[in-house]
């Protein structure tokens, strides 16, 4: 069979599974994208933010060879410390902002953008593709440095840690981790993502944002609902004794079942990515003027 | 003009950045074969070209492609090929995985995905090569690997923003080769070129670009006609140059006849080259001068863009 034969075929089979072929496009976006972002020098900085409290807590470990039971509860609450404070106020937050806000904004300032909108792939698919691929690369990084920080946590109070994790609140509490983890990276992803088709330098807006997610919980409850830490913090399940003005991370004005709060993120984030779609559709090449 | 499945067709097409003038009311339209863009810098050919693949949106009109728009990617994509002028490539990529990937996105196999690859970078010339980065090629070399991605899927429209930069004259050559034996299988090549002579030697068709405005489209010959209010310069190797000088002059259409430096010819400018020819031919019957040789001597894309726009169409 010649090139054109086999062209001629390749067109015909796939004018009847479109949705195989937004399918199969997805997944090659995913694929490269990875590759080009996850395993490079320049996102070393991204791996630290993942990392860093996971060698804080083992330096922890190492100074302190307590291993008093009676001090899970409070590694219980330096952990929810960790996670509530540091991962989803400034370690997804910022690390999201550097893979999401790259994915197109990148390919403008290397130039290479306009090979994306050069093949048959509706711009609808190349935003799935490209959040999804940016999803994966946060998710994966912070789940496993969430994970880490659980496992080197408790395995230095031997059965008694053991036991707090398989037959206490330990393991319903690494559930409620990872999946709030996730649901960090899905929803600051969203926003960074829109935040890169609509402003040249998404930094500045990133700091608004990070602005409005601190803020949030004294404005009214419809108002909260358009931050991403609203819905996380009913997913967080050790509560947090802040005082002083490191409280206003902990506040919850209106509480919501989780079931909601998972929900409503998913819909924040669907509703962001819409936005992305419309935005996407309007973009036009225009490097020069970049 | 209506949407055609064989023919480009462009309607009242215009293009504004903010306030600067990209395109202004373009309208035309062109057969298969192959078609040249030409105009200096800034001219807006580039405009056209990304206007015509959707990377950019006009401001007003219409546009159609094979009956398609951008707006219907997938099937658009398929027969558009659309290698730019952006000498940039995705980092650390080589030549190899250039092209694959975005076949890959066509929705081709990976076994497809190879043999339509391997097929584009023999094509282009680029085989040997093609597993290198692209980061450590020749800017000829880029411009093959750019070439080799905009046919790899087989388009029916291949748009090509000055394919010939760069290229040593070997590869130039291959290259027309190629843009040649693809507009012979009935499909479109649209090039833009600052090369005049050689846009001049395959070019089914020449648009003529200048300040954001079509100054004139069709065939060279068609487009010569159409600014008959300019005159042609026809070149006469001849006996007796100053006969022949003094009989033009007796002609209204005549507006110079320049005896040759040698004394063995004329260098006439007429607005009327078939009534020249006719007197020519009474001249030559009666013996009173002996034609050696007769040619046009600005039937060529260089002449008509100094007529119509007092710009020999090079970089500015």
């Amino acid at each position: 069979m010649n090139a054109q034969d086999l062209v001629a075929r390749a067109h015909q089979g796939l004018k009847e599974q479109p949705w195989g072929l937004f399918a199969s496009q997805i997944s090659v976006l995913v694929r490269n994208e990875v590759r080009r972002n996850l395993f490079t020098r320049s996102r070393i900085w991204i791996y630290l933010l993942a990392l860093a409290p996971v060698l804080i807590i083992l330096a922890h470990v190492i100074l302190d060879r307590s291993t008093d039971p009676e001090q899970i509860e409070n590694d219980t609450r330096v952990l929810a410390g960790i996670v509530q404070l540091y991962y989803f106020r400034l370690g997804i937050f910022f690390a999201c902002m550097a893979v999401f806000t790259w994915l197109f904004r990148g390919e403008m300032v290397d130039r290479t953008l306009h090979y994306q909108f050069l093949v048959p792939v509706r711009r609808e698919v190349l935003v799935a593709g490209k959040f999804l691929a940016g999803a994966v690369i946060a998710i994966a990084l912070f789940e496993t440095a969430v994970l880490a920080c659980f496992y080197i946590m408790y395995s230095r109070f031997g059965s008694a840690g053991k036991s707090y994790v398989f037959d206490g609140p330990g393991l319903g509490q690494l559930w409620a981790y990872l999946l709030a983890t996730a649901l960090a990276c899905l929803g600051y992803g969203a926003v960074f993502l829109a935040l890169s088709l609509l402003f040249k330098n998404p930094i500045v807006p990133g700091i608004v944002i990070m602005g409005w997610e601190t803020i949030a919980p004294i404005f009214p409850a419809w108002a909260q609902r358009l931050s991403v830490t609203f819905y996380l913090k009913h997913l967080c399940p050790v509560s947090l004794p802040v005082r002083g003005p490191l409280a206003i991370f902990t506040i919850v004005a209106e509480p919501v079942s989780p079931i909601v709060a998972v929900l409503g993120l998913l819909c924040l984030t669907i509703a962001i990515l819409a936005l992305s779609c419309f935005l996407i559709h309007r973009m036009e090449i225009t490097y020069t003027a970049e | 003009m209506t949407p055609d499945a064989r023919r480009i067709v462009f309607e009242n097409v215009s293009k504004f950045y903010g306030e600067v003038l990209g395109v202004n009311k373009v309208s035309f339209c062109l057969e298969p074969g192959i078609t040249s863009l030409v105009g200096p810098n800034g001219s807006g050919k580039t405009t056209l070209m990304n206007l015509l693949t959707g990377l950019i949106r006009p401001s007003q009109g219409a546009i159609y492609v094979l009956g398609l728009t951008p707006k219907k990617p997938i099937e658009f994509f398929r027969q558009v090929g659309y290698c730019t002028q952006f000498d940039s490539f995705p980092p650390g990529t080589n030549g190899y995985d250039f092209i694959y990937w975005p076949l890959r996105l066509h929705g081709f196999g990976s076994d497809q995905a190879a043999k339509l690859t391997n097929e584009a970078l023999e094509r282009a010339g680029m085989a040997e090569v093609a597993r290198r980065k692209v980061a450590g090629y020749s800017k000829g070399m880029r411009q093959r690997i750019r070439l080799a991605q905009a046919i790899a899927h087989h388009p029916s429209v291949l748009v090509l923003d000055e394919p010939l930069n760069g290229l040593d004259p070997m590869a130039r050559a291959e290259s027309i080769e190629l843009f040649e034996s693809i507009a012979r299988q009935g499909m479109h090549v649209i090039i833009s070129s600052h090369i005049l002579e050689e846009v001049d030697r395959i070019s089914d068709c020449v648009v003529l670009m200048s300040s954001g405005y079509v100054v004139a489209e069709g065939q060279i010959r068609d487009v010569r006609k159409e600014v008959r209010d300019h005159p042609m310069q026809i070149l006469v190797r001849c006996s007796n140059a100053a006969r022949l000088a003094a009989a033009s002059f007796e002609l209204d259409h005549v507006v110079e006849a320049k005896i040759l430096n040698d004394g063995h010819g004329v260098l006439v400018r007429t607005r009327d080259a078939e009534q020249f020819y006719l007197l020519l031919n009474k001249i030559v019957s009666g013996g009173l001068v002996e034609v050696d040789a007769v040619a046009p001597a600005d039937d060529d894309v260089n002449s008509i863009y100094q007529y119509l726009i007092g710009s020999d169409g090079g970089p500015a």
